[in-house]
């Protein structure tokens, strides 16, 4: 084992590759993924090395990428979608919801569902419509799908390893202007948590800051920020939307009594809105102060000359760090 | 037609259409090998692929078709009785479901529409799990691997592209064109005129092409998707539409059980040994209603419907059976009896299925642990003890 410094994008590509070797039965198909390797170059290197009928360059139509990924996973196989970008997903969204967090329940327990579809997601890259959304709180509120994202090149090259040896299907969220991060850490040995879990990535006695994917780093900065005015930011990144990681947010909010909790999808209805509601009636009495919510505006994702004033910033989530701390 | 003519033939309701092109006998190019009369037509392609067929084989097929009419009759019934929710009859289909079912090999896969009752029973999947569905105690509930049958799909088409993936597995896994009969595998999708419209149809169609799945697409065009005749689906012949995907496409009497087995054994061998996918149209009639919550009188003629009747695939094979001295009368009557005592222990076994509990709609949504979804199963539990500490 040696350290490797890698950006977030190449952990995922050497966490597809070590699924692979370590797994015959893993195979990828998506739009663009052989020769070039994925639009973000995520796949790249690997159809060169395990052939192209096992990185399956996928005609041009998503619910046909997902559907015959059901067929393949039915037939045994562990298929890897990937979506070429968030706005994209919709196509699929059909034989996502309809049929693939289904067939175990429909099949009475006797079908598997064990599928990646893999998806870039969030702003901040000044694309043109569609490339910049966040649609995971459609997919977590959908039961018999599981929903995780990544924040860090660590995380990443684990995630998906265990996303692809999990039985059940998961919607694997990647933060996608956060590809180019890069880290420091240990390729191969023993995964550091397990999926479905939470992370404590900074402790704090004053507020607790919930964040998943791209933001996190905001938070971190946040954080850092608050810590110079002398309040403590204990950041959590959630890593796993469904199911959610009860415990480790529940723990936290009950020490600081404040939460925060941001992301850049549409507040309305998104994963804080879930989350707000099950610390109001868990933890009724142990809150300071009300649950308060940093998302993206509630309209369709803006020209991406505007989007700075959609998504959430360092600012923003301080501002709503500090409507946390006036109760 | 114009309307004076309509008028002055007195028969149309206001506020129907005049009438659809009529759906016909099929046209010149579709594969026939036994008419409506009962009269076997040689055909130099496909009667080869019918030469090992035993009377006893023979008799088989009319078997199939008198308890799979039967076990349809009973889904009706049981429905208007109360015992099911819903029933979608296959009624005027059962030639194109026994013949493509019974060509089929135990090592073929088959992805049904959720009419396909008739497919089922050749698969040999116990004849109450479709009940039981159509009951509302399962959502399938079957195995598929058992059978080789997947589950039935509600939506319409889907199931064309998990067929597609599926063959694309059986090629990963060495299964086609090993000249091997008993490795060598082959993947059937069912779906109707109606699901030709579907987006996943036409991507399945392309995802198939373009990896050569040993798929075979059977198409039961019965002529309706609810009320909509298969004029709204397309311009042209549905079996026509697989040239333009690069594939090749044939239309068979979809009501004429021997050539639906023989086009059927013809397309998986094709199709087993790498030459998929291929295309068939069984160009058929649904006599019935679209399911028991639809009325049929309210978009199509009584006269289209009789015009079918004396195309009953059952009628004329029992014609041919009989003239060709495979069977007699006894014969019938004795499948006549097998079909009643068969009802009467399908109605018995889906009367009597309980309700399941609700406690068990937990049971299977994921496959490993789930602690959000357990913790709302703990409080249901809670809740329903709740009761039981108050009395």
């Amino acid at each position: 084992m040696a350290l490797e410094k890698l950006t977030l994008g190449k952990a995922l590509t050497a966490g597809l590759r070590a699924a692979m070797d370590r797994d015959p039965k893993v195979v990828l198909i998506g739009e663009d993924i052989g020769k070039l390797g994925g639009v973000f170059r995520i796949t790249e290197g690997l159809q060169k090395d395990f052939g192209e009928d096992r990185v399956i360059d996928s005609p041009l139509a998503e619910s046909g990428i997902v559907g015959t990924a059901v067929g393949m996973a039915l037939r045994g196989y562990r298929p890897v979608c990937e979506i070429q970008f968030d706005g994209f997903v919709f196509p699929a969204f059909d034989q996502i919801v309809s049929q693939v967090a289904k067939l175990h329940a429909r099949s009475a327990g006797t079908v598997k569902m064990p599928m990646v579809i893999r998806i870039p997601f969030g702003g901040g890259i000044g694309s043109p419509e569609h490339h910049s959304e966040s649609p995971e709180a459609y997919f977590a509120h959908t039961a018999g799908l599981r929903v995780v994202s990544c924040s860090n090149p660590e995380d990443a090259y684990w995630m998906i390893q265990q996303a692809i040896e999990c039985d059940d299907p998961v919607i694997f969220c990647e933060p996608k202007r956060r590809y180019h991060d890069r880290a420091e850490f240990e390729l191969g040995g023993e995964a550091p948590r397990e999926l479905f879990s939470a992370n404590v990535v900074r402790e704090g006695e004053d507020v607790t800051l919930l964040a998943y994917g791209p933001t996190i780093r905001t938070c971190l900065e946040a954080a850092n920020a608050a810590a110079e005015e002398g309040t403590a930011i204990e950041v959590i990144d959630l890593r796993t939307l469904s199911p959610l990681d009860t415990e480790t947010i529940l723990a936290s909010a009950r020490k600081t009594g404040r939460v925060v909790i941001t992301h850049e999808a549409q507040s309305f209805l998104g994963m804080g809105s879930e989350i707000a509601a099950m610390l109001h009636e868990e933890l009724f009495y142990d809150l300071e102060a009300p649950v308060v919510r940093v998302g993206g505006a509630n309209i369709p994702y803006p020209p991406s000359r505007m989007e700075e004033h959609f998504l959430p910033d360092l600012d923003r989530i301080l501002d709503g760090v500090d409507r946390a701390l006036a109760y | 037609m114009s309307d004076t003519d309509v008028a002055a033939t007195g028969g149309i309701p206001a506020g129907l259409d005049a009438a659809r092109p009529d759906p016909g006998d099929g046209g010149p190019d579709m594969i026939q090998l036994l008419t409506p009369e009962g009269v076997r037509i040689p055909n130099s392609d496909y009667d080869r692929y019918l030469e090992d067929l035993t009377p006893d084989d023979l008799r088989g097929l009319y078997r199939d078709l008198v308890l799979v009419r039967r076990l349809d009759a009973e889904g009706w019934s049981l429905q208007r009785q109360g015992e099911l929710g819903l029933w979608p009859s296959l009624l005027g289909q059962e030639a194109a479901q026994v013949g493509s079912g019974r060509a089929l090999k135990p090592q073929d896969h088959c992805f049904p529409t959720y009419r396909e009752h008739g497919v089922a029973w050749c698969r040999g999947v116990d004849p109450l799990s479709p009940l039981l569905m159509w009951r509302g105690v399962t959502n399938g509930g079957w195995d598929p691997a058992e059978h080789n049958f997947h589950l039935y799909t509600i939506v319409i088409g889907s199931q064309a592209l998990h067929a597609t993936g599926y063959a694309m597995g059986v090629t990963k896994d060495g299964r086609v064109g090993t000249g091997d009969p008993e490795r060598d595998t082959a993947v059937i999708a069912y779906f109707g005129d109606g699901a030709s419209s579907q987006g996943d149809v036409n991507e399945a169609f392309v995802f198939a092409a373009s990896y050569n799945a040993p798929l075979v697409f059977f198409c039961q065009n019965n002529q309706w998707a609810i009320s909509e005749p298969v004029s709204r689906q397309t311009r042209i012949p549905l079996y026509q539409r697989a040239r333009g995907f690069g594939f090749p496409g044939v239309r068979v009497d979809g009501n004429d059980v021997l050539a639906c087995l023989a086009l059927t054994r013809h397309n998986l061998d094709e199709a087993r040994s790498g030459n998929g996918p291929l295309f068939i149209e069984a160009f058929t009639y649904r006599m019935g209603a679209h399911t028991t919550a639809d009325d049929p009188t309210k978009y199509r003629f009584s006269a289209e419907v009789e015009r079918w009747k004396h195309r009953d695939p059952i009628l004329r094979y029992k014609t041919w059976l009989a003239r060709e001295g495979h069977a007699d009368s006894a014969y019938f009557e004795q499948v006549d009896k097998e079909a009643d005592e068969f009802a009467a222990e399908l109605r018995q076994r889906c009367v009597t299925t309980p309700d399941p509990g609700g406690e068990t709609m937990w049971e299977h949504v994921y496959s490993q642990p789930h602690p959000v979804m357990e913790a709302e199963k703990a409080a249901y539990d809670d809740y329903i003890a709740s009761f039981e500490e108050e009395n």
